[in-house]
């Protein structure tokens, strides 16, 4: 398969299930609801070295926001309940009951649910308030600049986390523009973040290493320092590969994202540098979503 | 099936106990059925046909017509259902309500609503005293749910209340979420005397400053609280002027208390 000259691999992503919330931060404006949104996102690429992947889904107006402020939309991906509501707790904590004028909201209904302010109440030090607004929970903690209100838990359900595709360049600085297109149309889709910084990783990893403390090292097959000495998956014309990873609440959330960044991706075409799309996976013995990239595209 | 209807023959000498008329009680049978059902009344017991005219078959929907306030504990406990009463109603409407909704047409008699735990009770005229409130003996109030007034509300609204919501329309008397355990109490009108007196916790909301205010609930100063828009979009689905009031008024003065009692519940007065 080619697409404006650039060749898709017949290869497939492969994912693993995961468990997402999402929590909408809300503040008196964008810019402070996105300072919080962003410190309590930051630090979460990967779930192996930061306990969770997390990331901005969406601006939202005021309109749409439970108190008819300005918001943000953050979905947070971990590998269990248990590991998604600590991590929850501490970043909420940390980062949002911190930022001027905040406060933060259940953005997702399921069938379980994990601990947002139910904690977090204690701070106020015994003048928290409660308040029970229809079914739901909120708490009034008193801070500096007036109440942190927060709701008291979010729910969370089954996701999907890894969809990924690889972009590869005839330079560093074509894979990026590349994936840049990328990352701006994926990033008008919902239900889907891309945790890595602005949305695009360089260091693709195979699971495992020569040293036994590490469960997960470079993939060399892609390294193009070392196309010489290495079983390489890539040709003479192949500088740089980058690679975008993709967390969604569903399959179809992942399989449209992906559909949408390698869309942009080859619109730049062979003429901007991008000679083909892959897709990274472990030989399809480990995760059970399989995103075959001729399938998404055809 | 047409709604049960009840409709009431003469204004009776002595006070009827129709707690026993539940719409989640009563079988879905003929009218001549239900008019065996015992009553308390006064010290008699007297059987339901004997007092009202039955027609219609749908106990889901109960219609007291020709009430009066001698009726006494109207959807006393009830899980489901309807009932809307054309009159006025007696004392103890909805006690202990768990669920359903009860509309009265008219004004209601004391201690409406009071241990009520789910469910809707709008009462188109006034309400007595002790709305919402708990009785002699009881440890709480209202437990859940609404209790909306369109008239006023008498003293000592959301005495001991516990959980839920009294709106109120009009104006309350004295001693409004007097010794408050939690909960919201939101009125349009004017206020008595000492509204918040030893409450625990809780949120008394006013239109309007009240007559006076317990020397121990402190004030806290003006400001601007987010969660009152929470509080006022919760409002939308009443068929009430609280439905209808600007969901962008957030700023209130706020006094803490009753610090008496080491209470930490509020008195809000909006400022604008």
């Amino acid at each position: 398969m080619i697409i404006n000259g650039v060749s898709i691999d017949d290869t497939f992503a492969e994912a693993f299930g995961m468990k997402v919330t999402r929590v909408v931060v809300t503040a008196v404006n964008h810019r402070w609801a996105r300072h919080a949104a962003e410190a309590m996102t930051g630090f979460a690429t990967s779930v192996i070295g930061c306990g969770v992947e997390a990331g901005i889904e969406a601006e939202l107006p005021a309109a749409e926001t439970p108190d008819g402020r300005p918001g943000i939309s953050v979905l947070l991906f971990g590998m269990s309940g248990k590991d998604l509501g600590k991590q929850l707790e501490s970043r909420v904590g940390q980062c949002v009951l911190t930022a001027p004028g905040s406060a933060v909201f259940a953005g997702m209904r399921g069938d379980k649910s994990i601990n947002l302010g139910r904690n977090i109440r204690f701070f106020g030090d015994g003048f928290q308030a409660s308040k029970l607004i229809g079914e739901r929970r909120y708490w009034r903690v008193p801070v500096m600049d007036g109440e942190f209100l927060c709701e008291e838990s979010t729910g969370y359900t089954s996701a999907v986390g890894g969809g990924n595709f690889l972009v590869l360049a005839a330079s560093q600085i074509q894979a990026l523009n590349a994936c840049e297109a990328a990352i701006d149309a994926m990033r008008k889709l919902p239900n889907v973040i891309m945790p890595f910084p602005g949305g695009v990783v360089r260091s693709g990893s195979k699971i495992g290493s020569k040293y036994s403390a590490l469960p997960a090292s470079t993939n060399q097959a892609f390294c193009p320092t070392l196309r010489g000495m290495t079983d390489t998956q890539l040709t003479a014309d192949v500088e740089a590969v980058l690679e975008i990873v993709i967390d969604g609440v569903s399959d179809r959330d992942v399989r449209a994202a992906m559909r949408a960044g390698i869309e942009a991706a080859c619109a730049l075409g062979v003429q901007q540098g991008v000679r083909r799309i892959s897709a990274g996976n472990y030989g399809g013995k480990l995760g059970q979503f399989h995103f075959h990239l001729r399938e998404i595209l055809a | 099936m047409t709604a049960l209807t009840l409709t009431l023959r003469d204004k009776p000498r002595h006070r009827i106990d129709l707690s026993a008329v539940r719409p989640d009680r009563l079988p879905a049978s003929r009218p001549e059925d239900l008019a065996s059902l015992t009553l308390n009344y006064g010290n008699r017991r007297v059987k339901l046909g004997e007092l009202f005219d039955i027609t219609g078959q749908d106990p889901d929907k109960l219609v007291i017509r020709n009430s009066c306030s001698l009726l006494d504990a109207i959807g006393a406990g009830m899980e489901t259902g309807n009932v809307c009463i054309h009159g006025n109603s007696g004392d103890y409407l909805g006690r202990g309500m768990r669920g359903g909704t009860i509309e009265v047409h008219g004004n209601s008699g004391h201690w409406t609503a009071s241990g009520m735990q789910n469910g809707l009770i709008h009462v188109r005229g006034n309400c007595g005293d002790f709305a919402g409130a708990a009785l002699p003996g009881d440890h709480q109030g209202m437990r859940g749910g609404t209790l909306l007034v369109t008239g006023n509300a008498g003293d000592r609204c959301g005495d001991h209340m516990r959980r839920g919501r009294i709106l109120i329309e009009g104006g309350t008397g004295d001693y409004c979420g007097a010794r408050m355990v939690a909960g919201t109490i939101a009125v349009l009108g004017k206020v008595g005397n000492a509204p918040g007196y030893a409450m625990r916790r809780g949120t008394l909301l006013f239109e309007q400053q009240p007559v006076s205010i317990p020397a121990t609930l402190n004030d806290c100063g003006e400001h601007t609280l987010g969660f009152l828009r929470l509080l006022l979009d919760s409002f939308a689905d009443l068929n009430s002027r609280f439905s209808r009031l600007d969901r962008n008024r957030l700023r209130v003065r706020r006094y803490a208390g009753d610090l008496a009692c080491d209470g930490k519940g509020e008195l809000l007065v909006w400022l604008d």
